[in-house]
């Protein structure tokens, strides 16, 4: 592992996180910078993936179950060379193929359209059954939000996969806290989400900082746990990497301005 | 006349089309003794999956299935199309993926379950889906074709089928998207779907023996709909009527309006159900009340007229 050069891939893609949302006057910056490091650590270390074999039947499956983070996807697939940054520009704007919402007809390199929350992971759930189905040898990994954890749904799919032993499969939680009217304990609280995820029979591994590269490749390069369906417990900064926004919940659903986007391009670039 | 609920032959021409191809596979949630999917559980149990009672999760797994080049085939009853209703829009039908819906017991002949059960809205639900094909066999050999045709269909079609036995035609010829004139008629033209077929044709007789020659065209597909022989018949025959098992709102009713809508049309009613739930009752007494029996659509109709 070049942890550094994964590290700089990330500091890429928040910069492009910032540069979409700030050109398209909307967008999710807060949820997406939180789980950037997750999604650069699957797309450059983690799963066996790449634009040349888009289509190989046999690469691994990413679902990004919160799909209001679709900026992470679309810098982290960008600088993976799936598409080109001019895209940026249409990220949100009519024809572009980076919808406000990824979309698996549209965008190169996503496997599942999302955006519904609860329906990404009931997805990767089908995926990692229907690989265990046909023989193949490909994993399944999702990004879920903790906001997302309140759909019944996604209990639902987390009763089928352990059910169904799905040891191919990887359930991510991007757990920030926030959502977009507070925080989870203000709006519905999580409880223990880590005894919930154990009582649903997933094999858990916690991550303290799920913002330190380091360990969410360590987490997420763990040898599976045979019959059982893994479940990584992130706990990350919303905002991540541009300090006005981190923390903070009012950058949930809300783009940077020009003067703001050129404060936080400053940070990142150090 | 042998009678067959048309959901009994859903599940067998489940298990004929898992003969021949492979990649079919079955979900259900826990309805498979209802469904009738247990036939192909017992004839392929390592092709069928149990969801539980968990319908949209059902839905969104077939959409992941589907990605793995299988064709799932999901069953559970009409009235959850309601319940599950977002998977099946995002999950499956914005990306288009290859997942067929075989959904049950709709309408008021489900019988003694009682409204909460009768799905009177799912083919509107349906119709309005892009990328949805809308199938509803009028019998158990009709099912077997609607099968057939939709596991050859790339993209997602929903099969509405009932739970009561009803009469099994003679074979037809079946083309997907095309409707099937019954009997030809010049005085005019009822268009029905599904089960209601043995009630317009014993309306057909009724309307006969009042010297009214009725012609009645039958559509196992509401999407894509056969507008041109709607057009047809309502320009041959002036005075249409549509006769279905569901609400008069978003179904066959309103399919043809939309085809023959300024076609020269000179009397046009829907009969159906009339923006009300249903109740508990055995089907032949929801028929009667609901006003679906052959002899009540012939009184309604020469009514019109």
């Amino acid at each position: 592992m070049d942890l550094q050069a994964l590290k700089n891939h990330a500091r890429e893609v928040r910069k492009d996180i910032i540069i979409m949302t700030s050109k398209a006057g909307a967008g999710h910056p807060g949820g997406s910078l939180s789980c950037t490091d997750a999604l650069v650590a699957l797309y450059f270390e983690v799963m066996n993936v790449s634009p040349e074999k888009e289509k190989d039947p046999n690469r691994d499956r990413f679902v990004l179950s919160k799909g209001h983070a679709a900026p992470a996807l679309y810098g982290t697939l960008c600088e993976r060379g799936y598409f080109g940054k001019e895209e940026f520009d249409k990220f949100r704007q009519l024809h572009g193929i980076l919808q406000g919402h990824p979309d698996i007809k549209k965008c190169p390199g996503v496997d599942a359209s999302t955006g519904s929350l609860g329906q990404g992971i009931s997805i990767a759930v089908g995926m990692a059954l229907g690989a265990k189905h046909t023989g193949n040898p490909c994993h399944v990994y999702t990004v879920i939000g903790d906001g997302e954890s309140q759909e019944g749904l996604v209990w639902e799919a987390s009763m089928a996969a352990a059910h169904y032993k799905l040891d191919n499969l990887t359930v991510i939680l991007d757990h920030n806290g926030l959502q977009i009217d507070g925080s989870n304990d203000e709006v519905m609280s999580l409880g223990d989400i880590k005894a919930k995820a154990l009582a649903f029979g997933y094999d858990v591994i916690e991550v303290d900082d799920g913002n330190d590269m380091e360990k969410v490749v360590t987490a997420l390069k763990a040898p599976a746990c045979p019959g059982k369906p893994r479940y990584i417990l992130l706990n990350t900064l919303k905002g991540k990497g541009v300090s006005f926004m981190e923390g903070q919940v009012g950058w949930h659903g809300k783009a940077p301005n020009a003067e703001q986007a050129a404060e936080a391009l400053k940070e990142l670039e150090g | 006349m042998e009678k067959k609920a048309v959901r009994v032959a859903y599940g067998e021409a489940l298990v004929k089309l898992g003969e021949s191809n492979e990649k079919v596979v079955v979900l259900d949630a826990d309805l498979a003794s209802a469904t009738m999917t247990n036939a192909f559980k017992k004839a392929y149990p390592n092709r069928f999956y149990d969801c539980g009672i968990a319908e949209a999760n059902m839905v969104d797994m077939a959409a992941g299935i589907s990605t793995m080049g299988l064709i799932p085939f999901c069953s559970t009853f009409a009235v959850f199309a309601g319940r599950n209703y977002d998977q099946i829009r995002n999950g499956v039908c914005y990306p288009k993926f290859n997942v067929k819906f075989g959904f049950s017991h709709a309408g008021i002949t489900l019988g003694e379950d009682g409204g909460s059960h009768q799905a009177i809205e799912d083919l509107a639900l349906m119709r309005v889906l892009p990328n949805m094909t809308v199938l509803v066999p009028s019998d158990a050999n009709e099912c077997y074709q609607c099968v057939e045709a939709a596991a050859k269909i790339d993209g997602p079609v929903y099969i509405r089928t009932a739970r009561l036995a009803t009469p099994v035609y003679d074979p037809r010829p079946f083309t997907l998207g095309k409707g099937t004139v019954i009997k030809d008629g010049k005085d005019l033209v009822i268009f029905t779907c599904g089960i209601m077929l043995e009630h317009t044709l014993d309306a057909v007789d009724v309307l006969a023996q009042k010297g009214v020659d009725a012609a009645l065209v039958s559509f196992h597909t509401l999407k894509p709909f056969d507008e041109e022989l709607a057009r047809t018949y309502a320009a041959k025959c002036k005075n249409v009527f549509t006769v279905e098992e569901h609400s008069v709102i978003g179904g066959l009713g309103d399919a043809v309006a939309s085809a023959v809508i300024g076609k020269g049309v000179e009397k046009f009613k829907k009969i159906g159900i009339n923006d009300v739930f249903g109740q508990s009752g055995k089907p032949a007494d929801l028929l009667l009340e609901y006003g679906l029996t052959g002899p009540q659509i012939a009184e309604n109709i020469l009514g019109s007229l």
